[in-house]
């Protein structure tokens, strides 16, 4: 029988892996040593990593390996190494958010996540840069500098997500998982030429996920494949007791969607809003050959309009920062993190308020202070009041769409990666990043990004989001695993086998 | 065309317990001015009519037994806290209150 | 110490001037066994920070889930003050920086309380006889509570001139009920007797739900209280808030204090102050605190990590189902079938014995006896020892055994004292106290008259005396040989055998 790995360790897909390893051509331990001597190599010019528990790690993985020579019922994910975004709390590991106003904190538990990622066998190997409490598009507002593109080191990753993203665009890692607000997991996706989905608010436990904005936040799967993404999402999708917004009920079989591939006769809707001007035309050019590729292999596609997603980045610029406002509250610097300003003399007021202006970087006060604006009295329902009404016409206009198509496309991201330092002080410029994917946070729906190749004006890569309605999560696995793999067999490779050698 | 002053910028950041230079002051102001015209346009759409949306996705009576389970060892609670005397969290004195 | 004194007017003079409008705003801790939205133990007086989890320490990344018995116990005091209950109803966030709140925002409800529109009944004691008053209830929220502060260096313990305070996260996420009166009109001379009566009532209402055992004593029922005033026939006036009144004394007396500062401030030609006030149990007399003028814009908004209430009719008849009596209703039920007198009834409420009382009596005491025992000698040991009646370590079992031992003579009144001491004092139960401290009727003729003997050689002046008729006189030998036999002795039975020992008619 031929072996079921070949090449490079480092470059395998998560599902290769797991069979290599089920097959006993591979330990765990030697696919954790091989990433982090891939983090060693690299990670100084990429910074994916905030983070790295070698000896954690390769502990977790000898466990597996002994429990697979034990013949033990293992998941399929077992062994095979991840990179946790540093915003998800992980018992006795440093979790910053990005923030200094977090550092040196250790939280005393483990995230529901990272639970289920323990429970899996899967292999945290560290955890991820991002922006700071999630607040950006590229990860330049890290308090610990931004991390790179590893498609071009001057370019930005996508953010939040950025770090876990570049890992696996790095090949570092071949799991990651990322939290999406407004794009934080898609976004990044589409600039390294990965996979991330955002599963259904509700899908993945928000337990141990610090807050954003609590009804816009999901974690979700990044990966180089959309089968590695389905493989992830199952094992940390579910209900959980401890998040009240958690829903009760299966998780769709996102796994099974993914293999099933078939997208013949399914309704594809192209959403007439999000496209168009303001969109690269490069990102354009690659979008409109997916969607022949789409209609090649059987699906219909129709186009839909959403008329209120116009207003989507207004009401997400609104709700945002009003619940983060709030979320971050607590860090006050009086029962962990950062505390300035102590002499003795100072009152608590003027301490808090010392550590706060010290422990927040400039994006993250601009949005706390828009936030309690827009929450304030006599501002309320002007702001606040009015982006909830904009919240249900965007549900309205999603359940009229998905009356007519049972998934929805458009670009993920207007532009292809930009360069670092472009927008960084231009909030609005950097906003419009995520105009297409913010509609579904703010419906609580699910939707995906897949790369379809690179934009011929810079060679950098796009991606294309598919948006499905809450709950069926797999209509994103069939239809995104039918565009890779048409995309795979016209290219004759993986999109990412084209990252230049760093 | 909104205009949130200095002074307004100093008093969302007393709320929000920042104490802002005058330099980020200034910025902010000029800054918040310019988010706010943009994302004021919400107004445009959403009537009287619409019923707002706080939660994404529909669900109602989500409950807890009552059951009492025990917390965090205390030694892990202080182990996290900037400043610990007497089992307790030390917090700098209190103004403002009698 | 207050910072101001406050110029008064005498109170019957205030009330000739003004008409006072008051409003009650009552934070009740409920009985759960968990706190409101995680599953942290909520027992008092434990060491500080040890009922705590990244819930209740507001940790990044925890998040809650609300307390099913929190949301049953609020809905049952909705129904039992005759609320409306929400078909669905949100929590909110209430923002504001404190080192006592953990997340600082404070979980509470805001604009969709889940019980609204009641009332509550109360009897006020006047002259002319009871008057009952109906105080309407806007409406009953349920909220969490915040940790608890220490002010540490400074000389006196308090917020003010303290170098720095400490924290203890024990209380912080322990479900509070919040139970706001509309403004309770036309109560005029009797305003601070029908803010007691009204607290009261809530209390034994909150106790007869077994929602919360309402110990004042442990902070569990603290009370702000409004006060304004109008001049006669005129529109209502600016009102105070006094905050954290915590006993129903003090609420009286805040309410009197109130009334009589208004009045002088408004008698002299001034304006009442919106603001914040402190009730000082020391001087009876309230301190400015916040003025409202300046007042924290808490930017409420619904709480996104936890879903909707929504009680089913179905679940709140459930609830309606489980309503205990009324405590009014109840007493004028005891009273008549005790036949005990309006006095009586009232030195039992006035002692929270009642429930005591009524176990007691249960457990086969005679009504009598078991209300002695408790207004008597019971409140005096409970109250030497600053404990709650209750708590006083005597069950309704004791007594009955008491008292079956008083009835076969076993024991004497003076000595069953005793027991019930040695019960308090952890020496066991009755009969274990008994046998302890060997307290036993000297009861056998023959020890008796020896002791009888004794004494009447040692006083032989004395037993002249009764020989000669004076019998009287016998009150010196009896209490000799109660000395004698160290009070275990049943006096009358002594005082018998002397009398016929010396031949005497009694």
């Amino acid at each position: 029988m031929a072996p079921v790995m070949d090449g490079d360790l480092v470059r395998q897909d998560a599902a290769t892996l797991a069979s290599a390893m089920q097959a006993g051509e591979v330990s765990s331990a030697e696919i954790t040593q091989a990433c982090l001597d891939r983090i060693d190599a690299v990670d100084g010019e990429v910074h994916a990593f905030l983070y790295v528990d070698k000896d954690a790690a390769l502990a977790s993985a000898r466990v597996v390996d002994e429990q697979r020579a034990s013949c033990a019922q293992l998941g399929p994910l077992a062994g095979v190494p991840l990179a946790l975004k540093d915003v998800l709390t992980m018992r006795g590991v440093p979790t910053t958010c990005g923030s200094r106003i977090l550092e040196g904190w250790r939280p005393p538990y483990d995230s529901t996540v990272v639970e289920r990622l323990r429970e899996a066998g899967v292999v945290i190997l560290g955890k991820t840069n991002m922006d700071e409490f999630a607040m950006g598009s590229s990860t330049e507002h890290s308090a610990y500098g931004p991390t790179r593109n590893p498609w071009d080191l001057e370019r930005i990753p996508g953010g939040s997500g950025g770090g876990s993203a570049a890992a696996l665009a790095a090949f570092e890692a071949p799991l990651a998982i990322g939290t999406d607000t407004g794009g934080s997991i898609r976004q990044p996706a589409a600039v390294t030429g990965t996979v991330g989905v955002k599963p259904t608010y509700g899908g993945v436990s928000r337990y141990g996920l610090v807050a954003l904005a609590s009804s816009l936040d999901q974690a979700g799967p990044c990966a180089r494949t959309v089968m590695d993404a389905a493989l992830l999402h199952q094992a940390i999708a579910g209900h959980d007791p401890r998040d009240s917004t958690s829903i009760n009920a299966p998780v769709p079989d996102v796994v099974a969607a993914a293999r099933n591939a078939d997208i013949r006769g399914m309704k594809i809707g192209l959403v007439r809003e999000l496209g168009g001007e303001g969109y690269q035309d490069g990102v354009r050019q690659r979008f409109d050959e997916a969607v022949t590729v789409l209609t090649d292999l059987g699906a219909e596609v129709v186009e839909v309009s959403c008329p209120n997603f116009e207003y989507a980045l207004a009401a997400y610029y609104l709700i945002l920062p009003s619940e983060a406002s709030s979320n971050l509250a607590r860090f006050d610097g009086m029962r962990y993190g950062l505390r300035v300003g102590d002499d003795d003399q100072a009152s608590v007021e003027e301490v808090m308020s010392q550590t706060r202006e010290a422990g927040f970087g400039a994006e993250v006060k601009r949005r706390i202070m828009l936030g309690t604006y827009a929450l304030s009295s006599g501002y309320y329902d002007a702001y606040y009041g009015q982006a909830q009404k904009v919240r249900t016409l965007i549900s309205r206009d999603f359940a009229a769409a998905f009356d007519q198509a049972d998934v929805l496309i458009s670009p993920t991201a207007p532009t292809t990666a930009f360069r670092i330092g472009e927008k960084v002080d231009d909030p609005l410029a950097m906003y419009l990043n995520d105009i297409a994917t913010i509609p579904v946070n703010l419906a609580g729906n699910c939707a995906m990004s897949v790369p379809i190749g690179l934009a011929p004006e810079d060679g950098l890569p796009v991606g294309l989001q598919i948006m499905a309605p809450a709950l069926a999560d797999d209509r994103l696995y069939r239809a995104g695993s039918a565009l890779e793999q048409a995309l795979v067999d016209k290219w004759g490779h993986e999109l990412i086998e084209e990252v230049p050698a760093l | 065309m909104a205009q949130i002053s200095r002074e307004e910028v100093q008093h969302l950041a007393h709320l929000a317990r920042l104490e802002l230079t005058d330099e980020e002051t200034a910025h902010y102001a000029e800054q918040l001015s310019a988010i706010v015209d943009a994302v004021a346009r919400v107004s445009d759409v959403a009537a009287q009519d619409i019923p707002p949306t706080s939660h994404p996705i529909p669900v109602t009576n989500v409950f807890r037994e009552d059951v009492a389970k025990p917390g965090l060892p205390r030694d892990e609670v202080a182990a996290a806290a900037p400043s610990w005397e007497d089992d307790r969290f030390k917090v700098p004195r209190i103004l403002g209150e009698d | 110490m207050s910072s101001t004194t406050n110029t008064r007017m005498a109170f019957d003079q205030a009330l000739e001037r003004f008409e006072p409008v008051l409003g009650l705003e009552t934070h009740v801790e409920l009985g759960t066994a968990s706190k409101m939205f995680c599953s942290c133990a909520t027992e008092f007086g434990q060491d500080p920070n040890t009922q705590v989890c990244p819930v209740c320490l507001g940790l990044p990344g925890s998040l809650p889930v609300v307390n099913a018995v929190a949301v049953e116990s609020t809905i049952r005091m909705g129904l039992a003050l005759h609320c409306d209950i929400a078909s669905w109803c949100r929590f909110a966030r209430k923002n504001y920086f404190y080192p006592d709140m953990p997340k600082d925002y404070q979980v509470s409800q805001y604009d969709e309380p889940l019980c609204t529109n009641g009332y509550l009944d109360v009897t006020v004691a006047t002259d002319d006889g009871p008057r009952e008053f109906r105080v309407e209830i806007e409406r009953v929220h349920m909220e969490e509570d915040t940790g608890k502060l220490t002010h540490a260096g400074g000389d006196t313990g308090r917020i003010h001139g303290a170098d720095y305070s400490l924290v203890d996260y024990n209380r912080a996420g322990i479900p509070l009920i919040e139970i706001v009166t509309k403004p309770i009109v036309g109560t005029g001379a009797l305003a601070p007797l029908v803010a007691r009566a009204y607290v009261t009532e809530l209390r034994d209402l909150m106790r007869s739900l077994g929602v919360s055992d309402v110990r004042m004593d442990q902070g569990s029922l603290r009370c702000d209280v409004n006060v304004s005033l109008a001049p006669a026939g005129e529109p209502w006036g600016t009102r105070s808030e006094t905050k954290n009144v915590n006993s129903l004394r003090s609420v009286e007396r805040a309410v009197r204090s109130e009334i009589e500062r208004q009045a002088a401030v408004l008698a002299d030609g001034g304006r009442v102050i919106q603001e914040t006030r402190h009730f000082h149990e020391d001087t009876g007399e309230t301190t400015p605190g916040r003025s409202k003028e300046h007042a924290e814009d808490y930017r409420y908004f619904p709480e996104p990590d936890l879903v909707p209430v929504a009680p089913s009719a179905e679940w709140v008849e459930e609830l309606r189902g489980t309503l205990p009596e009324v405590p009014s209703v109840r007493r004028a039920r005891l009273q008549e079938q005790w036949g005990i007198s309006d006095l009586e009834m009232q030195t039992l409420v006035n002692a929270e014995a009642l429930d005591l009382v009524e176990e007691t009596i249960a457990a086969g005491v005679d009504q009598a006896a078991a209300r002695k025992w408790w207004t008597g000698e019971f409140t005096r040991m409970a109250n030497e020892q600053g404990v709650a009646l209750a708590d006083l370590g005597i069950t309704s079992s004791h007594i009955s055994r008491v008292e079956s031992l008083i009835a076969d003579g076993s024991l004497t009144d003076k000595l069953a004292r005793q027991v019930f001491e040695g019960v308090v004092a952890g020496e066991g139960d009755v009969d274990a106290v008994i046998a302890g401290r060997g307290l036993v009727v000297v009861g056998d003729d023959s020890t008796l008259l020896a002791a009888i003997e004794t004494a009447l050689a040692e006083q032989p002046d004395v037993a002249e005396k009764i020989r000669g008729g004076k019998v009287q006189a016998a009150g010196a030998i009896v209490g000799a040989v109660m000395k004698a036999t160290k009070g275990q002795a049943d006096a009358a039975k002594v005082r018998a055998l002397l009398l016929a020992h010396l031949g005497v008619e009694g």
